[in-house]
């Protein structure tokens, strides 16, 4: 499979504010792909590049073979058959919801513009609301609308700026799983920018994990959760703590809680002073453990809870575990460390 | 304070030919009506074109109309119109000077004088509150028109213009009221409209303060009747939910 979209050492700078720096990731033509950073790390800059917004200083941006940006060169924006989706929409308002959506369909057939925005309606789930206002409508319907606009002309490409950012959290993962559904049925090649993990986990094929504007690792979300590349990819993505350690073996850290072996060679020599991270997930509580740590507050959260606790050390760790297993704030519980594989980075 | 009322006075002969005062007043009207319209739509279309200039990404154009503006807002309105009809067709080119000087009436020549100063004047005022009107409209909308395919003046015409005007229609319409006020400036160079006819009345009928009590009347009148007339276009375009965004 070749790369459907190539963002080549791609920088941007307003001025003399270097906002994206030589950076590139590969998209493969149905795949969705997210960058994923706090605010100002340059993603939402990445999207406008690539819609053709803004310039870039140097690299170059390719879809489907054809150059869209070097610098001092560019597709303009209109040209591009790229769609996007803007973070408050940006309907049209003084359009209907049916206007709205064929606006990009100028240059069809009367009859096949309104098959496009029937079926398009259909599939966002807003068939009816044709003749409606942006204005009667609710947050969630308006992104609806929003998309539906945006995949209309059937764009190459669709950008989806933090799209479910002004949603409520429960709308927001609702949306974020349908949104998926529907690029994948209409089979477009889409990114999307967000400040929210769950969001980028559950919609995206590949994730990239900005930081002042430099891309520090693009990979599946599996692979990022569990072997992040670098100290900040690992403490950004998930939850964890870092627990000192000291490697005693190819693939084994002996730490506080006691030496773990993972599946997997760790490049660090023997006698090395690291840190290992340690998500939720990885500490089980297990009552026949030797080792013990107090629970020192706890989240009730339905189907678990979840645990900060306390080493003798007086470091901490964080554990999920079933709700089933409900300890007061204080007492010691038994804690045992189930892992694949070890990710640990240099002491510092 | 001794004076007598006359009411009477409009329907009284002026001594010229079969008129009564009253005829001088409705052609008066007339002819304030005519500078006001034709002003309104010379200063509507450039004034449209200026503001769209000084929004557009391109520095030399959006300075063109800036300068424009800046000139045409601060010089006096009295002024300008005297330099549009003492001085302007002075420099004009040989037929076209011939033809204003000679072969236009003077009351014509003077028509065509306060109309280009009246709607290049009120162009420049139209323009700031076209360019406000599509300054208010959040930047996310000529984002979207680009991202679906249309390009620049696609997206002024199908997406910020219709936008903008909505918006400012409340200061369009006191900038139309203001046309109709200012064309009272007409009378300086022997315009015979609303305002010359009330002080010709005055002077031969001796009845000054009917006269101009009855164009103040029809100035009021006037302004209110559009006043009215915009308030139902307002209604009629209105959008809810436009005037709240804004970004």
């Amino acid at each position: 499979m070749s790369a459907f979209l190539e963002f080549d050492q791609v920088s941007h700078a307003y001025s003399q504010q270097t906002v994206v720096d030589t950076m590139s990731f590969t998209l493969v033509e149905g795949e969705i792909g997210c960058l994923l950073g706090s605010s100002g790390c340059g993603k939402t800059t990445v999207l406008r590049c690539l819609a053709g917004f803004e310039p870039i200083r140097a690299g170059s941006i390719r879809l489907a073979g054809q150059t869209l940006s070097l610098p001092g060169h560019q597709v303009p924006a209109h040209a591009r058959q790229i769609g996007m989706v803007f973070q408050d929409y940006a309907l049209f308002p003084h359009l209907t919801v049916g206007d709205n959506v064929a606006f990009g369909l100028r240059r069809w057939s009367r009859a096949e513009r309104l098959r496009r925005v029937a079926s398009l309606l259909d599939l966002v789930g807003l068939a009816g609301l044709a003749r409606s206002y942006p204005h009667e409508l609710s947050g969630g319907q308006q992104q609806r609308v929003a998309l539906a606009r945006a995949l209309a002309p059937r764009p190459r490409l669709l950008l989806l700026d933090e799209p479910f950012s002004n949603l409520d959290v429960d709308l927001r993962s609702r949306l974020s799983a349908e949104v998926r559904a529907i690029l994948k049925q209409e089979n477009t090649t889409a990114i999307l920018v967000t400040h929210d993990q769950h969001e980028a986990f559950a919609m995206a094929d590949r994730v990239g994990v900005m930081q002042a504007g430099r891309l520090l690792q693009w990979a599946a979300p599996y692979t990022l959760y569990h072997q992040p590349a670098s100290r900040f990819v690992a403490d950004f993505i998930g939850q964890g703590v870092f627990l000192p350690g000291v490697v005693t073996g190819p693939a084994c850290i002996e730490t506080e809680i006691g030496e773990f072996c993972g599946a997997v060679p760790v490049p660090f020599d023997v006698g090395q002073r690291v840190e290992v991270l340690l998500r939720p997930d990885d500490v089980q509580h297990d009552d026949a453990s030797s080792r013990k740590a107090v629970v020192e507050s706890k989240v009730f959260r339905g189907s678990e809870f979840h645990y900060t606790l306390a080493l003798p050390s007086g470091r901490r760790v964080l554990a999920e575990v079933p709700s089933h297993h409900d300890h007061p704030v204080g007492e010691p519980i038994g804690i045992r460390l189930e892992m694949d594989h070890l990710i640990a980075f240099p002491a510092h | 304070m001794n004076y007598n009322w006359d009411w009477g006075v409009f329907f009284k002969s002026t001594g010229v030919g079969q008129e009564i005062y009253l005829d001088w007043f409705v052609s008066g009207l007339g002819w304030t009506i005519a500078v006001a319209l034709v002003a309104w739509i010379i200063a509507l279309i450039l004034g449209a074109v200026l503001g769209v200039m000084r929004t557009v990404p391109n520095r030399l154009v959006a300075g063109i109309a800036t300068a424009y503006v800046e000139l045409f807002r601060n010089v006096p309105l009295l002024v300008q119109l005297f330099i549009w009809y003492f001085l302007v067709p002075d420099y004009l080119p040989e037929g076209l000077q011939t033809w204003f000087k000679q072969d236009l009436s003077p009351a014509t020549s003077a028509y065509v004088s306060v109309v280009v100063c009246l709607g290049l004047f009120t162009a420049a005022r139209v323009c700031e509150q076209v360019r406000t009107g599509i300054q208010a409209l959040p930047r996310g909308q000529a984002y979207a028109g680009l991202a679906v395919g249309f390009n620049l003046v696609q997206v002024y015409r199908h997406v910020l213009l219709p936008q903008a005007f909505r918006i400012i229609i409340p200061p369009l319409t006191s900038e139309f009221l203001n046309v109709f006020k200012n064309s009272s400036v007409a009378s300086l160079i022997g315009l015979m409209e609303l305002l010359a006819q009330t002080r010709q009345t005055a002077e031969f009928s001796a009845n000054i303060f009917e006269a101009f009590t009855l164009a103040t009347l029809i100035y009021f009148v006037l302004n209110m009747s559009l006043m009215v007339f915009m308030g139902w276009v307002e209604r009629r375009v209105r959008v809810p939910g436009l005037m709240v965004g804004g970004k």
